[in-house]
């Protein structure tokens, strides 16, 4: 019997008329966090994975170690789209402090599946209810009342396979890829994953009509958060000196890099460390640091969210008018202040590109998938040092802590470029007064500099924050003030062609334009589609970087409506775009929300057909 | 290919001129350590320690190109333009000279590092940089310029004013001063002195030995403000310092595999050796303290405090703790001389991470 046969199989219970839902549902988890529930939500996502289904999987959790309500959805969808959706149509209850709420947000049709224990009213006719006797299973299986709960986790997930038809042998497998290989804890979960599908198989009739089956999208793809991805990003961009202070949702960035720099720098024939990494006492020392080492010639790194950042304002601007290479990897969460700190948001839009006192505009990277985390995690250094300047790398907390599929990432295609360095050597051939550190020789705004320890007498220069003319020298001198600003102003516009450029999908006679970035790429997608058979046809603009791209300014122009998808309350994007081409501000239209929950394709196709309506 | 001829630093100069210039172990002469023209205030205490790093570098033959200084912000702060230009140097922000010390001297754990930082810098806005610095012990000198007033906005009294000290516009100072040698101490530094800017020969021993250290040593030297405390009766005056100054201790300090005469007369001196080879030879004074007993050194700082006495010489020196280049194990070549290759992993190394994760 094939696969696909098991697969369409009608199940007992079902009822007839209600035609099978394959592979395109979503599935929300409330459970309490600490209860070890991460463990059962990854291996269910990573085993629909494996079986060849486009999932996404988002993690909704509290600012809190144990004991708070955490949901976690999963998105099955053969159609490739894996934005968030508002509500799921299978939900697992196995928190009673939510279940209520919980009962009353399953899509109509759906699926409450929960913890026998758990006593609410079921009263809705629509649903399809299967009480699990979690308590238990798990503790006929587990005997360590401290392990129970964790095992408990594992009750829904075997309740799920059964219900849903996933293998069983691809639970295993993802077991097998979450302990690393390791047998013994793999058992001991498979045990009570068995027993929970073969309860239900014995006791609970299927009554709804979602079920997976193997396909093969995602053949060649792999699982990975941004996080990780933007730490590998970086160790394949050179990476040698890293400083940070731990906040959600940047942490897992420092751990990426503690994990694989042991692994991948260390010298093979001294087997001395190639890098360094510092936990800082706050943000603002660990910028500090990174400044510090970025001077002194290595890549250096730190990762921050939004309060970090505010930390980090000083020494980004003294960064900025010293001319000193460093990359800020932000990686957004609802502000302003603690905000909601486990929660996504794109508010550091404005404030990263303008961080610091007085005048300073940074150059802004904006990594609109895992793949791009990967990818921009090297090019920053890139950027970074070929400017000479701080670079942000603008990520958030949806894109760097939940698991996306992609593409593995392709090893970095350009040599590495450490920008505008003089040696001992070239300091020889320049001759005595040939080196002047703040001079633009070469008319990009972009000076040559020279790194402490080189070897000649003329090397050597003296950086501050201070008012300096270009041989470094302390000037408060109006006109070498001005030269100084005049030149930054041109490394500025160096940067519009050194950034990555937006990715443009015009289309012919579409009358609206979207412009958006980051995480909201994958809602997009989709309402773009919802919004072509509402008859809206729609251009779309995935800008990557700031400054923008003089591409921005045609593709507003290209359309008589232009509408700037963000998540945050200012409408951040929205304002620098205006600020980019004020001829054309009237033709660009806010479109954004931030409620702390990823952008759902339903959101934003309504959002544009009402304002569409009132154009 | 032709190569080019190798510059040295300074020619030395011929032999046959008739003026043989003096020079240092590195064929350097003392010019080559000066700085720009200060524009510290006639009489300033910062300028006199300035000086005073050009003979401690000069004399022990530091090459300026193997040197970094840094500072914060601050009168003291300007200081590093006005020694060893040759030097490359750093004026980061108030207060946060510790942590791009730190950065910079993990990228390149080779150089040298002399700070110079005020008490305001240090003692207020930085303080907590200051002392993971030391937790972490960065191997630099770090010179505290302690004036207790802050200088460049005018007279503002600082954390290491003394109690019942008096400034023009501030008033009387009631808060008990900030100890910046016992929060080293109780940071675990490794190296603390108290030195006093009218006392150029303590202060030219103590930065000599405080290059030979592993790790941050803590200079905090007493440097008047002209312009804003320097009345008689203040505690950081020179006429104070002056008449105050009790040497806890004298020493020598004795360069690598250069062979010790003996100055001292046997039993009255204590030999010290430092990480790089290089001793301190002390010659105890009437206190009797013992620089390598860390809780007699908090004691005595403690009753120096309580008496308002003003101890200056070597307070603490142990040089057993690691450097954290040492700790963070970093091997002979700086990470900023790394080639490019060495920064790059290889392509295999990263397709097999993505195999691993298929």
């Amino acid at each position: 019997m094939s696969i696909a046969e098991v697969n369409t199989e009608p199940q007992a219970g079902q009822t007839a008329e209600r035609p099978l839902i394959v592979d395109d549902f979503s599935i929300s988890v409330a459970t309490k966090n600490g209860s070890g529930s991460q463990t059962a939500n990854t291996t269910l996502l990573r085993a629909l994975f494996k079986m060849g289904i486009p999932v996404s999987g988002k993690n909704v959790f509290p600012s809190n170690i144990q004991g708070m309500p955490t949901w976690y959805t999963i998105r099955v969808s053969k159609d490739n789209y894996i934005g968030r959706r508002l509500h799921a149509e299978i939900v697992v209850a196995m928190n009673p402090a939510t279940a209520l709420e919980d009962h009353q947000l399953v899509e109509p049709g759906g699926v409450f599946m929960y913890a026998d224990d758990i006593k609410i009213p079921l009263n809705r006719s629509d649903l399809s209810y299967y009480p699990i006797p979690v308590k238990k299973i798990a503790s006929e299986n587990e005997t360590d009342p401290k392990l129970r709960s964790y095992v408990a986790n594992m009750v829904y997930v075997g309740a799920l396979a059964q219900l849903l038809n996933i293998n069983l042998s691809d639970i295993e497998g993802a077991l097998l890829y979450h302990f690393r290989g390791k047998r013994k804890p793999v058992d001991s979960n498979m045990k009570v994953v068995r027993l929970s599908a073969e309860w239900v198989k014995a006791n609970l009739p299927k009554t709804d009509p979602f079920i997976v089956s193997k396909l093969n999208l995602t053949d060649g793809l792999i699982m990975i958060d941004g996080n990780t991805a933007a730490g590998l990003g970086a160790i394949y961009g050179g990476v040698t000196f890293a400083a940070w202070y731990p906040i959600t949702p940047a942490t897992g960035v420092a751990d990426a890099l503690n994990e694989y720099l042991p692994r991948l720098r260390i010298d093979p024939v001294t087997k001395a460390p190639t890098y360094a990494i510092i936990q800082a006492e706050d943000e603002l020392a660990a910028l500090g640091m990174v400044i510090g080492a970025g001077w002194a010639g290595v890549r250096s790194m730190t990762s921050t969210s939004g309060p970090g950042i505010s930390l980090m304002a000083e020494f980004t601007g003294y960064g900025y008018f010293a001319d000193i290479p460093a990359v800020i990897w932000d990686v957004q969460r609802m502000g302003p202040s603690t905000g909601m700190p486990t929660k996504v948001s794109q508010g550091d839009i404005i404030p990263a590109h303008y961080l610091g006192h007085g005048d300073g505009r940074h150059p802004c990277l904006i990594p609109g998938s895992v793949y791009e985390c990967f990818e921009f995690g090297w090019r920053a250094f890139d950027v970074a040092e070929r400017l000479q300047t701080p670079v942000f790398v603008l990520s958030d907390l949806d894109l760097g802590m939940n698991q996306w599929m992609t593409k593995p990432f392709d090893y970095p295609e350009e040599p590495i470029n450490r920008g505008k360095v003089l040696t001992a050597e070239d300091l020889k051939k320049l001759g005595i007064g040939g080196y002047k550190r703040y001079r633009d020789v070469d008319g990009d705004g972009v000076a040559w500099r020279t790194l402490p320890g080189t070897d000649h007498p003329a090397a050597a220069y003296f950086t501050r924050g201070t008012g300096h003319n270009d041989e470094a020298k302390l000037s408060e001198r109006t006109d070498d003030w001005e030269k100084s600003m005049a030149r930054l102003a041109r490394k500025f516009e160096t940067a519009r062609s050194i950034v990555p450029a937006p990715i443009v999908d015009q289309v012919e006679d579409a009358e609206v334009g979207i412009i958006a970035y980051g995480s909201t790429d994958a809602p997009i997608v989709e309402a773009r589609s919802m919004l072509a058979e509402a008859g809206i046809k729609t251009s779309y603009m995935r800008v990557r970087a700031l400054p923008l791209s003089h591409a921005v300014k045609a593709f507003v122009a290209a359309h008589k409506r232009t509408y700037i998808v963000e998540m945050n309350s200012d409408a951040q994007m929205c304002q620098l775009v205006r600020l980019d081409m004020p001829e054309l501000a009237t033709a660009v239209r806010p479109c954004n929300h931030n409620d702390g929950m990823p952008l759902t394709a339903v959101w934003i196709s309504g959002a544009i057909t009402d304002k569409e309506k009132s154009k | 290919m032709t190569t080019l001829p190798v510059v040295k630093p300074v020619s030395p100069a011929p032999a046959a001129a008739a003026a043989v210039k003096k020079v240092n172990i590195i064929g350097l002469e003392r010019t080559d350590y000066k700085g720009a023209d200060s524009t510290l205030c006639a009489g300033c205490g910062h300028d006199s320690i300035a000086s005073q790093i050009i003979t401690a570098c000069y004399e022990v033959g530091l090459s300026p190109e193997r040197l970094i200084k840094f500072s914060g912000i601050g009168c003291s702060s300007k200081s590093p333009a006005y020694f060893m230009s040759r030097s490359f140097g750093i004026n980061t922000l108030h207060g946060r000279m510790a942590t791009v010390a730190t950065g910079a001297l993990t990228a390149n754990h080779k150089l040298n590092g002399i700070g110079v930082s005020g008490d305001g810098d240090t003692g207020s806005i930085g303080l907590g940089n200051f002392k993971h610095m030391l937790r972490r012990n960065v191997h630099m000198v770090y010179i505290i310029e302690n004036n207790g007033v802050y200088g460049l906005t005018k007279g503002q009294f600082s954390a290491t004013a003394d109690v019942g000290q008096e400034l023009k516009h501030a008033g009387r100072n009631e808060l008990p001063p900030i100890d910046l040698c016992l929060e080293a101490l109780a940071a675990d530094c490794g190296f603390v002195a108290r030195g006093f800017a009218g006392d150029p020969k303590q202060v030219v021993a103590l930065i000599k030995a405080a290059l030979s250290h592993r790790g941050t040593a803590v200079l905090d030297i007493i440097s008047p403000c002209v312009t804003f405390n320097n009345k008689d009766e203040s505690t950081k005056s020179y006429a104070w310092g002056k008449a105050n100054d009790e040497r806890i201790n004298d020493f020598t300090f004795v360069a690598p595999q250069v062979e010790i005469t003996a100055e001292f007369e046997p039993g009255e001196s204590k030999e010290v050796e430092l990480h790089d080879g290089s001793r301190i030879l002390l010659k105890r004074l009437d206190q009797g303290h013992n620089p390598t007993d860390r809780y007699a050194a908090m004691t005595l700082l403690q009753q120096a405090r309580e008496k308002q006495m003003f101890i200056t010489g070597l307070i603490y020196v142990d040089s057993s703790r690691e450097s954290l280049a040492e700790h963070e194990n970093l091997g002979d070549v700086p990470l900023a001389r790394l080639p490019n290759e060495k920064l790059r992993p290889s392509k295999d190394t990263l397709q097999k991470i993505m195999a691993s994760m298929a």
